[in-house]
C-alpha cells in the first residue's frame, strides 16, 4: 500500500513541476497578447502594439518570477497571517516538527490568522521555504488528532509541490480573474449609468478590455479549476492519512470545518483555492461554479473512512 | 568502427555504473540523515526523564516501583545507544511501556495534574514521542528503499562490488518482543 502512494506523490510533484511552467508560460502570451492589443488600439496601427509588446512582456515575466519568489509572503500579507513562535503555541509547533520528520523535510514556518472560523494553508516555492498557516478556530476547535490530520494535509501540498502551483495559480489567474470581475462589475452598475461620450476614448478602451475578460474570464477560471483538480486535494488526503497512519484524524476535523457556517473574512476568490476546505461561505454569485475548485467534503469523508 | 562502438559500450557502462553507485550513495545517505533525526529525538526523551521523575516524585514519593522502573529503563536505554537499531529499538520500547506505566500512575493523582510544570513536561513528551514515532517510520522507509535497491537490477550488479550492506529496521522483531516480560522490574 505505501509504495504505490509514494510514487504518486513523486509523480504529482514531478506534473506540478510542468503545469507551473506551463501555467507562466500561458500567462506571458496572455499578457503580451493584451499589450499587444491595446496598444494597437491605443495608437490605431501595429506599431503602436509593437511598442507594448516588450513592456508587456518585460511586466509579466516579473510577475511571475515576482510571484514565484515573493508569492508566499504576498498571500500571508493578505491573509493577515502572522509568525507565530513556539512558545505562544507548543502543540503546534510540536505537531507541525513531528510530520516535517515523518515526511523528512525541514518544519515549515508557521503562521497564524486571528479568525474563529477553522480553515488552514500552505504556500511556498518548494519544501525549503515552505509555511503553513492555520486560523486561531482550528487551534481551539480541533484535538491534536484532528490537528495533525491537517497538518498532514497541508504537508503533502508542501512535498508535492502543490503549493508552488498554487501559488502561480493563487497569483496569476487570481490576478486576472479578479481584474475581469472587477472591471465587469464597473461595467454593469458604474458604466452603464453614465453618460458615454463625456468620456471618450478611454471609457472605449475599457469597455474593449472589459469585453476581452468577460469572454476570458470563464476560461481562466476553466484553467484555474484545471489547475487545481479536485483530484489534488483526495491526493493529499490521502498522503497526509498515509503519514499519520489515522484516516480518522483529518475525517473529523474537516466534518468540524462542514459543520462550522462562519466564513473566513480575510480569504478571497484568489487565495480560496489554498484552503484546506472553501472558506467563502457568502451567497452565490455569478461564476462561483466555476470557481468551486474543492471536492465536496462529505465525499472526501467518505474516502478517508474507506481507507480506515 | 569496432573502435567507436567499443568505446560507446565501455562509456554506456560506465554511465550505468556510476548511476548505480551515486544512487546507493544517495540511499544510504537518507538511511544515515534518517538514522540521526532518531537520535536527536531519543536524546532528547532521555534528557526529560529527569525532571519528569522528580516532578512525579513530589507528589507520589510513595511510588518507588515505577520510578526505579523508568529509571532503569532509562540507564539501558543509552547503554543501547550505540547497539544495532534492532537491539536499540527493543530499549527503546521497554522505556515506552515504563513511561506509559509512570502516566498511569499520575493520573491517579489530580494535583499533580494541575501543575503546570508537569503539564509542560508531558506535553514535550507526548511531542518527543511522536517525533520518534515519525522519525522511525521515516528511517524505516528509507531502509526499505536502501535495501530494495540492494536487491533489485542494476543496482544488486554493484551493492556488493562496492562493499554496500543492507541497513537494519529500527523496530522490534517478533523475537525481541517475546523477551520484552523477561525483563522486568517488579
Amino acid at each position: 500500500m505505501q509504495a504505490p502512494a509514494h510514487l504518486s506523490i513523486y509523480d504529482a510533484a514531478d506534473s506540478n513541476r510542468r503545469r507551473t511552467i506551463l501555467l507562466v508560460a500561458i500567462f506571458i502570451v496572455f499578457i503580451a497578447v493584451l499589450g499587444y492589443a491595446l496598444g494597437d488600439l491605443w495608437s490605431g496601427n501595429t506599431t503602436g502594439g509593437l511598442v507594448v509588446l516588450p513592456f508587456a512582456f518585460g511586466v509579466s515575466a516579473v510577475s511571475a518570477l515576482a510571484s514565484y519568489y515573493a508569492g508566499d509572503k504576498v498571500v500571508l500579507a493578505v491573509s493577515h497571517a502572522r509568525p507565530v513562535t513556539e512558545k505562544e503555541e507548543p502543540v503546534l509547533h510540536n505537531v507541525a516538527e513531528a510530520l516535517a520528520i515523518g515526511d523528512g523535510l525541514p518544519k515549515p514556518a508557521l503562521y497564524l490568522i486571528e479568525d474563529t472560523a477553522p480553515n488552514a494553508f500552505a504556500t511556498g516555492r518548494d519544501p525549503q521555504h515552505a509555511s503553513i498557516v492555520v486560523t486561531r478556530g482550528l487551534l481551539q476547535k480541533m484535538d491534536r488528532t484532528e490537528l495533525e490530520g491537517v497538518l498532514a494535509h497541508e504537508m503533502s501540498h508542501v512535498k508535492n509541490l502543490d503549493t508552488r502551483l498554487m501559488l502561480e495559480v493563487a497569483v496569476l489567474l487570481g490576478m486576472v480573474a479578479l481584474l475581469a470581475d472587477w472591471i465587469l462589475r464597473t461595467m454593469w452598475w458604474g458604466g452603464g449609468r453614465r453618460d458615454r461620450r463625456d468620456r471618450g476614448g478611454a471609457g472605449g478602451i475599457l469597455i474593449i478590455i472589459g469585453l476581452v475578460l468577460a469572454i476570458l474570464a470563464p476560461i481562466i477560471a476553466q484553467l484555474m479549476q484545471l489547475a487545481v483538480s479536485r483530484q489534488r486535494e483526495y491526493l493529499a488526503d490521502a498522503s497526509g492519512a498515509l503519514l499519520t497512519r489515522y484516516p480518522a484524524g483529518l475525517a473529523n476535523a474537516l466534518r468540524k470545518i462542514a459543520a462550522d457556517p462562519e466564513p473566513l473574512e480575510v480569504a478571497n476568490k484568489a487565495t480560496a483555492p489554498l484552503y484546506i476546505a472553501n472558506p467563502l461561505h457568502d451567497a452565490p454569485r455569478a461564476f462561483d461554479n466555476l470557481f468551486n475548485t474543492h471536492p465536496p467534503i462529505e465525499e472526501r469523508i467518505r474516502r478517508l473512512e474507506a481507507m480506515g | 568502427m569496432e573502435l567507436i562502438v567499443g568505446i560507446v559500450i565501455v562509456v554506456l557502462l560506465a554511465v550505468v555504473i556510476i548511476g548505480a553507485y551515486n544512487r546507493l550513495v544517495t540511499l544510504r545517505q537518507r538511511v544515515s540523515e534518517a538514522y540521526s533525526d532518531i537520535d536527536v529525538q531519543l536524546k532528547r526523551r532521555h534528557d526529560l526523564i529527569p525532571n519528569l521523575v522528580e516532578t512525579v516524585k513530589g507528589y507520589a514519593a510513595h511510588e518507588r516501583g515505577v520510578f526505579d522502573e523508568v529509571t532503569q529503563a532509562r540507564a539501558n536505554a543509552i547503554a543501547a545507544g550505540s547497539a544495532a537499531p534492532a537491539q536499540r529499538a527493543q530499549a527503546e520500547n521497554m522505556l515506552t511501556g515504563a513511561l506509559r506505566s509512570l502516566f498511569a500512575v499520575a493520573e491517579a493523582y489530580p494535583q499533580l495534574q494541575a501543575v503546570q510544570e508537569f503539564k509542560d513536561l508531558s506535553e514535550n513528551l507526548t511531542a518527543t514521542e511522536d517525533k520518534i514515532a515519525f522519525a522511525r517510520r521515516f528511517y524505516n522507509g528509507s531502509v526499505r528503499d536502501y535495501n530494495t535497491a540492494l536487491q533489485t537490477f542494476p543496482t544488486v550488479v554493484f551493492g556488493s562490488m562496492f562493499g554496500f550492506k543492507p541497513s537494519e529496521y529500527f523496530e522490534v522483531t517478533e523475537t525481541a518482543e517475546r523477551e520484552v516480560p523477561q525483563v522486568k522490574f517488579t
